[in-house]
C-alpha cells in the first residue's frame, strides 16, 4: 500500500508543477490569443494602421484658438490653416502668452469639426493632455502631433480643431467675470 | 482524546505539552488543530468586519482612516478565505475521511504535520503586517495590479503569506486524494463512498490544478515588485488585466474550493435527521464533478467591466448560468432527501436547512449577476457584498457550524447543549440576514463596495446591516462557549450519536480512540 501511496504523490506533485508552469505558459497564451482574436492589440491606438499616406486626396485644416473668459491669456496657433494627405503626420504649434500678474493653471478642451471627424484624429502628443502652469507674464509654444485616420469619410475636406482655454484653479467664468469686473 | 491514548499500551510513547502538538502525526490532533487555527482566524478576521461595519453606521468617516479602512477590508477577506474556511474544511477532512474510510490515519502523516504547521506562520505573518511601516495591504483581497505592484514592504509579505498557504493547501489536498484513492476499506468502492469524501475528493484536485496557478501569478506580482520584471506593468509592455485573467483562472475553481466540502457536510447530515438515505447519490456525485468542471471556464465572468469581445462576454455568461443546472441537481436532491422523512431539528438539521435555503439566494443572486449588461451595472456594488456573502456566510460557514454540532459529540465524547446551539443557530440566522439581506438594496441603488464613506441617502440600509452585524459576530461567542462546554464535559455519546447516522464513523466508540481502524474494517453491504 505504501508503494501505491508514492506513486499517487509522484503523479500528484508532476500535476501541482505541471500547473504552476501552466500559470506562466497563460502569459503568452493570453498575448497570442489577444493576436489571433485582435482584442487589446492596441490596434485601434496605434500607428500602424495609419502610417499608410492617402496620397490621392488633399484634407484641409483650420486651427482655432480660443480663451474662457476667467483666464487673462493670449492663444493662438502659428498657422491659421494647412493642407495634408490623410495618413500624413501632423506637427502644428499654438502659442500662449499669460498676460496676468500671477501664474495661473489652464487646461486646453479640443473640439472637432465635423464632429464625426473627430474619431479619425489619432493624437500623439498634445498640450491639451495635461495642465499648463504659466508664470506672470510668460509665453510659450506648445506642439500639437497628430495623423488623420485615412478611413476617414472622404467627402470631408476640411477638418476644424478647437481648443479652449480653461482655468484650473477651481475659478468659474462668473467669479472672472466678477473678478475682472472689480479689477477694472 | 489524550487519555483515549494510553488505551493502547505497547505504543510508542507520545510527547506531551506542546512537544505533542508540534509533533504529532494523528490525523485527529492534526484536525483538531486546524479546526481551532480556523476558529481563531474567523475571530480576527470577524473583528476586522466589525470595525468596517462601525464605520459604515453613519456616512462620513468617523472611526478609522480610508486607508486603515482599505487594510481591514483586503485583510478581511484574505484571511476569511485563506485562514478561517478552507482550513476549517481541511480539518473537517482530517478528522473524517479516515474515520469514513475506515483507514488508520492519513496517507503522509509527516507531509501532514507539515501542511498544518506552516498555516500559522502564515497567518502571524498576514496579522503582523498590520504593524509594519504602511500598515497591512490595502489592495484587495484579489491583489490586482497596478496597486500590489505599488504598496509597501506588507504587500510582500502577504505574496509570500499567499505561497505558504498555497502550499499548505496543496500538501493537504495531494494528502487527502492518496488517502481516498488508496486507503479505503475493503469492499468501499468510490460509488459507495460518502458523499462528504466525494466532494472533497474533487475539492482536493481542484485545489492541486488551481493553486499552483494563483502562486505563478502572485510569484509574477513578486518579480514585477522586486525584479523588474514587466508582467503586469503596463509602462513595461505588460498587461495588468493579464492577471485579472490569470488570477480568476484560480479564482472562480476556488469559490468552489470554498463550497463543495460544505455540499458534502450537507449531504451528511440531511440524511441522518431525515432517517432517510441521501436522494440520488449518483446524480450528487456527477453534478459535484460537473460543477468542478464548468468552474475552469468561466472565470471572466469576474470581469465583464474590463472590456471583452461580446462573444466572450455571450460565452462566459451562458456557460455560467449553465452551472446552476447541477447546483440546481443538488438543492433538488436535498430538498427530496426530507421530503417524507422522519425530520427532528436538532442544531446541526438546522444550519444545515439554512443553509440549503441560504445558499439558494446566493446562488440566485450569482445568476443574476452572471448576466453580463446587469453585471456591468452591479459590479463592485454592495450587491455583490450581499451574494458572495449568502454563499460563503450561510453557506460555507453555516455547513462549517452544521458540522462541526454533528460531529463534536463523536470528537469530544460529550454531547453539546443543545439549547445554546439553538440559541447559536437562531441569533446567526437572523443576524446574518439582517447584515447582508439589506446589502441587495445598497447594491442595487449604487453604493460601490470598499468606501469607506456613502451618500447619505444609502445610511438607513447601512444602520440595519451594521445593527445586524453586532448581532451575528457576538452570537459566536455562543458558539465558542458551546464548544469549550462540550469538550470540558456534558452527558456522555453514545458511539452511534444520531439515530439516523450511517457509515463507519459511528462505529468506533465516542469519543473516537486516538488510534482507530488499526485492522481495516469488515462491511456490513
Amino acid at each position: 500500500m505504501a508503494v501505491g501511496n508514492a506513486k499517487t504523490l509522484a503523479k500528484l506533485v508532476v500535476v501541482t508543477l505541471g500547473m504552476f508552469g501552466f500559470g506562466f505558459a497563460l502569459v503568452p497564451f493570453y498575448y497570442k490569443i489577444c493576436e489571433v482574436t485582435g482584442i487589446n492589440s492596441g490596434a485601434e491606438q496605434s500607428l500602424a494602421k495609419n502610417s499608410h499616406v492617402d496620397a490621392s486626396r488633399w484634407v484641409t485644416l483650420e486651427f482655432d484658438a480660443n480663451i474662457n473668459a476667467a483666464l487673462p491669456w493670449q492663444f493662438k496657433p502659428v498657422q491659421r490653416s494647412l493642407k495634408v494627405h490623410p495618413g500624413e503626420l501632423v506637427q502644428m504649434e499654438y502659442e500662449v502668452v499669460n498676460t496676468g500678474d500671477r501664474p495661473v493653471v489652464g487646461r486646453a478642451v479640443p473640439s472637432y469639426g465635423p464632429a464625426r471627424a473627430a474619431a479619425f484624429i489619432k493624437k500623439i502628443e498634445c498640450f491639451c493632455f495635461t495642465p499648463q502652469t504659466l508664470a506672470a507674464g510668460e509665453s510659450r509654444r506648445m506642439p500639437v502631433m497628430f495623423v488623420l485616420d485615412p478611413a476617414m469619410d472622404p467627402d470631408i475636406h476640411t477638418v476644424t480643431l478647437s481648443y479652449t482655454f480653461f482655468s484650473v484653479d477651481g475659478k468659474t467664468q462668473a467669479d472672472g467675470l466678477q473678478e475682472g469686473a472689480s479689477r477694472g | 482524546m489524550s487519555d483515549a491514548a494510553h488505551a493502547h499500551p505497547g505504543h510508542h510513547t507520545h510527547p506531551t505539552g506542546i512537544m505533542r502538538w508540534l509533533t504529532t502525526t494523528n490525523h485527529k490532533d492534526i484536525g483538531t488543530m486546524y479546526l481551532w487555527f480556523a476558529l481563531i482566524m474567523l475571530f480576527s478576521a470577524g473583528s476586522m468586519a466589525l470595525l468596517i461595519r462601525t464605520e459604515l453606521f453613519q456616512p462620513g468617516l468617523q472611526l478609522v482612516h480610508p486607508d486603515f479602512f482599505n487594510q481591514l477590508t483586503t485583510m478581511h477577506g484574505l484571511i476569511m478565505i485563506f485562514g478561517a474556511i478552507m482550513p476549517a474544511f481541511t480539518g473537517f477532512a482530517n478528522w473524517q475521511v479516515p474515520l469514513m474510510l475506515g483507514a488508520p490515519d492519513m496517507a503522509f502523516p509527516r507531509l501532514n504535520n507539515w501542511s498544518f504547521w506552516l498555516l500559522p506562520a502564515a497567518g502571524l505573518m498576514l496579522m503582523s503586517s498590520f504593524l509594519l511601516p504602511g500598515g497591512a495591504a490595502a489592495g484587495g483581497w484579489t491583489m490586482y495590479p497596478p496597486l500590489f505592484i505599488q504598496g509597501g514592504i506588507s504587500y510582500d509579505l502577504t505574496i509570500l503569506a499567499v505561497h505558504i498557504m498555497g502550499l499548505s493547501s496543496i500538501m493537504g489536498s495531494i494528502n487527502i486524494i492518496t488517502t481516498i484513492l488508496n486507503m479505503r476499506a475493503p469492499g468501499l468502492t468510490l460509488m459507495k463512498m460518502p458523499m462528504f469524501c466525494w466532494t472533497w475528493l474533487i475539492t482536493a484536485y481542484l485545489l492541486i490544478a488551481t493553486m499552483p496557478v494563483l502562486a505563478g501569478a502572485v510569484t509574477m506580482l513578486l518579480t514585477d515588485r522586486n525584479f523588474g520584471t514587466h508582467f503586469f506593468n503596463a509602462a513595461g509592455g505588460g498587461d495588468p488585466v493579464m492577471f485579472q485573467h490569470i488570477f480568476w483562472f484560480f479564482g472562480h475553481p476556488e469559490v468552489y474550493i470554498l463550497i463543495l466540502p460544505a455540499f458534502g457536510i450537507v449531504s451528511q447530515i440531511i440524511p441522518t435527521f431525515s432517517r432517510k438515505p441521501l436522494f440520488g447519490y449518483a446524480s450528487m456525485v456527477y453534478a459535484t464533478a460537473s460543477i468542478a468542471i464548468l468552474s475552469f471556464i468561466v472565470w471572466a465572468h469576474h470581469m465583464f467591466a474590463v472590456g471583452m469581445p461580446v462573444a466572450a462576454q455571450l460565452f462566459f455568461m451562458f456557460s455560467t448560468m449553465l452551472i446552476a443546472v447541477p447546483t440546481g441537481v443538488k438543492v433538488f436532491n436535498w430538498v427530496a432527501t426530507m421530503w417524507k422523512g422522519s425530520l427532528t431539528f436538532e442544531t446541526p438539521m438546522l444550519f444545515a436547512i439554512a443553509f440549503v435555503c441560504l445558499f439558494t439566494i446566493g446562488g440566485f443572486s450569482g445568476l443574476v449577476l452572471a448576466m453580463a449588461p446587469v453585471d456591468i451595472q452591479l459590479q463592485d456594488t454592495y450587491y455583490v457584498v450581499a451574494h458572495f456573502h449568502y454563499v460563503l456566510v450561510s453557506g460555507a460557514l453555516f455547513s462549517i457550524f452544521a458540522g462541526i454540532y454533528y460531529w463534536l459529540p463523536k470528537w469530544t465524547g460529550h454531547m453539546y447543549d443543545e439549547r445554546l446551539g439553538k440559541l447559536h443557530f437562531w441569533l446567526s440566522v437572523i443576524g446574518m440576514n439582517i447584515v447582508f439581506f439589506p446589502m441587495h438594496f445598497l447594491g442595487l441603488a449604487g453604493m460601490p463596495r470598499r468606501i469607506p464613506d456613502y451618500a447619505l441617502q444609502f445610511t438607513e440600509f447601512n444602520q440595519i446591516a451594521t445593527v445586524g452585524a453586532f448581532i451575528f459576530g457576538f452570537s459566536q461567542l455562543i458558539f465558542l462557549t458551546v464548544v469549550l462546554k462540550t469538550i470540558r464535559g456534558g452527558a456522555k455519546a453514545p458511539a452511534r450519536v444520531w439515530e439516523g447516522a450511517e457509515g463507519l464513523e459511528w462505529t468506533v466508540p465516542s469519543p473516537a480512540p486516538y488510534h482507530t481502524f488499526e485492522v481495516a474494517p469488515v462491511l456490513s453491504k
